[in-house]
């Protein structure tokens, strides 16, 4: 299927990228981010590892499997693939539209650590610019990442980042919206803790209740713009196993339904903290559910990382002769997750998944620099 | 304010918001997205509040019993003032029996329950009966209608403003929930008004924080009492020649604050409905045909009403009888798959040729019924997207409602 034109409209962007059955690659890991999961393969974390292992993606059908966009990091945007073909085309010529992150990562609040402290999201001095340029180069949508925590003990999240977060999102929506860009609002409460999923559904809605009120405010145009959340899911710390399935589905879309406006066409779900088999299942349930209720105005769908890709890292860098099922694996993973879209995956079935069933949690994702608690939870994350 | 309003609507069109035709069809697409439900929503309490709420269950089904396809609220809770300017414009006196009478007329009307779902009455009806001394609020639950009252006391001027105004009534509203309860409502209402003044001035900030503030607290300390809040932010239409893309403005900044304060209070919106007004262009200015209302209203709601609000009640404030089933009718046929009921609470657009049929006189008791079943029949098929017409009320102009202070109703 072929992208929008030049001048759609970004509505018309935005329910092309939300479309029935499809779905978001998020492969815009910062230089640090994507090092760290590189070096943790085994691998050289240069310009040159980075772009060999986007090219996988990239390079691989993924549009036919149901990938609408793929997030790129601003690095990738002015890559190419080994035969020179730049990596915008690769991927408009095969109907998927190029994104671009562009927030320039997480700070914390004076006297907060960034490993347990709230955050806020640098990059909007920058923005109009930087948007501009973006747009030029073949960028049809933006992302940019708010963080939250939930920890009822310290009132997290508190009053102050749940409003400046909120407020970020939408100045930056906005500034989007302006250059031509359909911007993709997270605002991500982190998995991390021992909360309930009552209480992180609660934290949600607050979360996104504020950031939709803020986008109102901002003058964003909600039918030109996407929503990236958690689904609603007890604390990674929390006791007691994996929650089913149907848990998440019904917490999640309970949620959904008391904040997100209809007229936003998709909701494309994060899958952090999430295993790959997992993040598909939930999806799945979510959009059977959906299907069976009603009352669920928009599309239901997935902004993936480390679901689309871990398995595909373990292949390529076990033996990079392998990159032919590394992209196979790309594909299939894809597919599972398109599938999942249409509430059609067969939940019985076998997952493409060649990755544990542990949860791929990261301490560092998101930061710029190692703390202290990081290596003890990425050793937890592998004893798992 | 201008400056921002004009900014807004130039960057909605600016970033591509579609226009005119596709902008209804992208509005059906998304009412027509995941139609056909079969099995009931399950939802998952999230705050303290709503875990330890004994009625969360019944006021859900309240909720959803009222926001039935189908059907619609019957607005009976006019003031005694109100109703009295009413009953003298029809040649009756104006007093207590008169009143309950009117009130009876209404309630009774054999087979009412097929087209309504609710009724809000004014509290002395909620604490009346028949003249064979049945209690309203039973002859209310044998044809399926639930009780409501009026929960606020009327407004007031807030100083400072242009004429301005804030709702009263939350002093001891909860031990009057509970009474109200006690007595069989189940349902309760708050009026909110806010007004454009003219173009380029809409609400004070002052007046869209106090009334949003307002229909939060209450609504929270109904749902703490029982009883399913109906919240009513309503925008009024006004004289002056704003436009319709105005009033839409205006509608999306009173009701994004309003759900903002809802959700900071912990309301449950699976247990509540909403009672808003339909996007109208100032009375000075060109009428709005059914479709560009029908456009305007439903973009609204699908960009502030989030799914969980089981049912969107539309007043009919300043619509005449055949507007009011004409506009319902367009919003239905815009939007067929909405994820709320779009129907109605209304109460002229039901009662005004019904009371001039009756004018007091026993011998037009069966014949104004007849009137009123028509006309709650009429707004049924509209809720459906079935209304063909014609309509048995046809005609009438726009009714200004001024606002006043203390008392004033629908």
């Amino acid at each position: 299927m072929p992208i929008p034109a030049d001048d759609a409209s970004l509505a018309e962007v935005a329910a092309a990228l939300a479309a029935p059955g499809k779905g978001l690659l998020a492969s815009d890991e910062s230089v640090g981010t994507i090092g760290k999961r590189l070096e943790k393969a085994g691998l050289v974390n240069d310009e040159e590892t980075r772009r060999a292992y986007r090219e996988l993606f990239y390079t691989a059908p993924i549009g036919k499997a149901g990938i609408s966009g793929a997030i790129m990091f601003k690095e990738t945007l002015q890559q190419a693939a080994a035969d020179g073909t730049s990596f915008v085309d690769c991927l408009t010529r095969q109907g998927v539209m190029p994104g671009i992150k562009v927030d320039e990562g997480l700070l914390p609040f004076e006297g907060h650590d960034l490993a347990t402290g709230e955050t806020f999201t640098r990059g909007l001095d920058t923005l109009a610019a930087a948007a501009a340029g973006y747009r030029q180069g073949g960028a049809r949508f933006a992302k940019w990442r708010a963080a939250l925590r939930v920890d009822a003990s310290r009132g997290l999240p508190s009053e102050r980042a749940v409003e400046l977060n909120a407020q970020q999102l939408a100045q930056y929506a906005a500034v989007c919206q302006a250059a031509g860009l359909v911007p993709i609002v997270e605002p991500e409460v982190l998995i991390d803790g021992t909360h309930s999923a009552a209480d992180f559904g609660a934290a949600s809605e607050r979360v996104i209740g504020a950031t939709v009120a803020q986008l109102w405010r901002q003058g964003v145009a909600l039918e030109g713009c996407l929503l990236k959340p958690q689904m609603v899911i007890k604390g990674a710390d929390a006791a007691g196993g994996r929650a089913a399935p149907e848990e998440v589905a019904a917490a999640t879309l309970t949620v959904m339904r008391r904040v997100v406006p209809a007229a936003i066409p998709g909701i494309m779900f994060l899958s952090g903290g999430q295993s790959e088999e997992e993040a598909t299942l939930n999806l799945n349930a979510i959009n059977v559910m959906a299907q069976q209720q009603g009352k669920a105005p928009w599309s239901l769908s997935f902004s993936y990382g480390r679901a689309l890709q871990a398995s595909v890292l373990k292949i390529w860098s076990a033996d990079s002769s392998r990159a032919a099922e590394a992209k196979q694996m790309a594909v299939a993973l894809a597919a599972a997750n398109a599938a999942a879209v249409r509430g059609a995956y067969d939940a019985a079935g076998k997952h493409p998944s060649v990755t544990s069933d542990s949860s791929l949690r990261e301490a560092f994702r998101g930061w710029h620099g190692p703390t202290a608690s990081a290596p003890a939870a990425a050793a937890a994350a592998v004893a798992q | 304010m201008q400056h921002t309003m004009a900014m807004r609507l130039s960057s909605s069109r600016g970033a591509g918001m579609p226009a005119a035709r596709s902008s209804s069809s992208r509005s059906s697409s998304r009412c027509a997205a995941r139609a056909g439900r079969t099995t009931a929503v399950k939802v998952v309490a999230t705050s303290r509040f709503e875990a330890s709420n004994p009625f969360m269950e019944e006021m859900r089904a309240t909720a959803a019993h009222i926001a039935t396809r189908g059907k619609g609220i019957l607005a009976s809770d006019e003031s005694n003032a109100t109703t009295g300017k009413r009953l003298e414009s029809v040649g009756v006196e104006n007093n207590a029996e008169t009143r309950r009478a009117w009130r009876e007329l209404m309630y009774t009307a054999p087979g009412l329950g097929q087209y309504i779902s609710g009724c809000i009455m004014f509290e002395d009806f909620l604490y009346s009966s028949t003249a064979a001394g049945v209690p309203f609020v039973d002859v209310l639950r044998k044809e399926g209608i639930v009780p409501g009252i009026k929960a606020d006391t009327g407004m007031q001027t807030l100083p400072g403003t242009d004429g301005e105004t804030a709702t009263q009534g939350l002093d001891n509203l909860g031990t009057k929930c509970k009474e109200w309860y006690k007595q069989g409502a189940r349902f309760a209402k708050w009026r909110a008004v806010l007004r454009i003044a003219g173009p380029g001035q809409g609400p004070s900030t002052t007046a869209i924080m106090e009334n949003a503030h307002g229909l939060a607290r209450y609504a929270q300390i109904a749902q703490e009492n029982g009883l399913v809040p109906i919240v009513e932010p309503e925008v009024t239409l006004g004289p002056g020649s704003y436009s319709i893309e105005e009033t839409a403005y205006w509608s999306e900044r009173v009701y994004s604050h309003v759900f903002r304060l809802l959700n900071e209070y912990n309301v449950v919106l699976d247990a509540i409905l909403l009672k808003p007004n339909m996007c109208l262009p100032g009375l000075d200015a060109p009428p709005a045909t059914p479709a560009e209302v029908a456009k305007y209203t439903t973009r609204t709601m699908l960009r502030t009403i989030p799914a969980a609000v089981p049912g969107i009640h539309f007043l009919s404030g300043g619509m005449s009888e055949e507007e009011s089933t004409l506009n319902l009718q367009a919003l239905n046929e815009a939007c067929p798959n909405a994820p709320w009921s779009l129907t109605f609470s209304y109460g002229r657009a039901l009662q005004a040729t019904t009371l001039k049929t009756w004018a007091g006189k026993q011998e037009n008791w069966e014949a104004a019924q007849k009137v009123l079943l028509s006309l709650a029949a009429a707004n049924s098929q509209a809720q459906l997207g079935q209304y063909k017409g014609p309509h048995p009320s046809p005609g009438g102009g726009r009714i200004l409602q001024a606002l006043r202070t203390g008392g004033a109703g629908k």
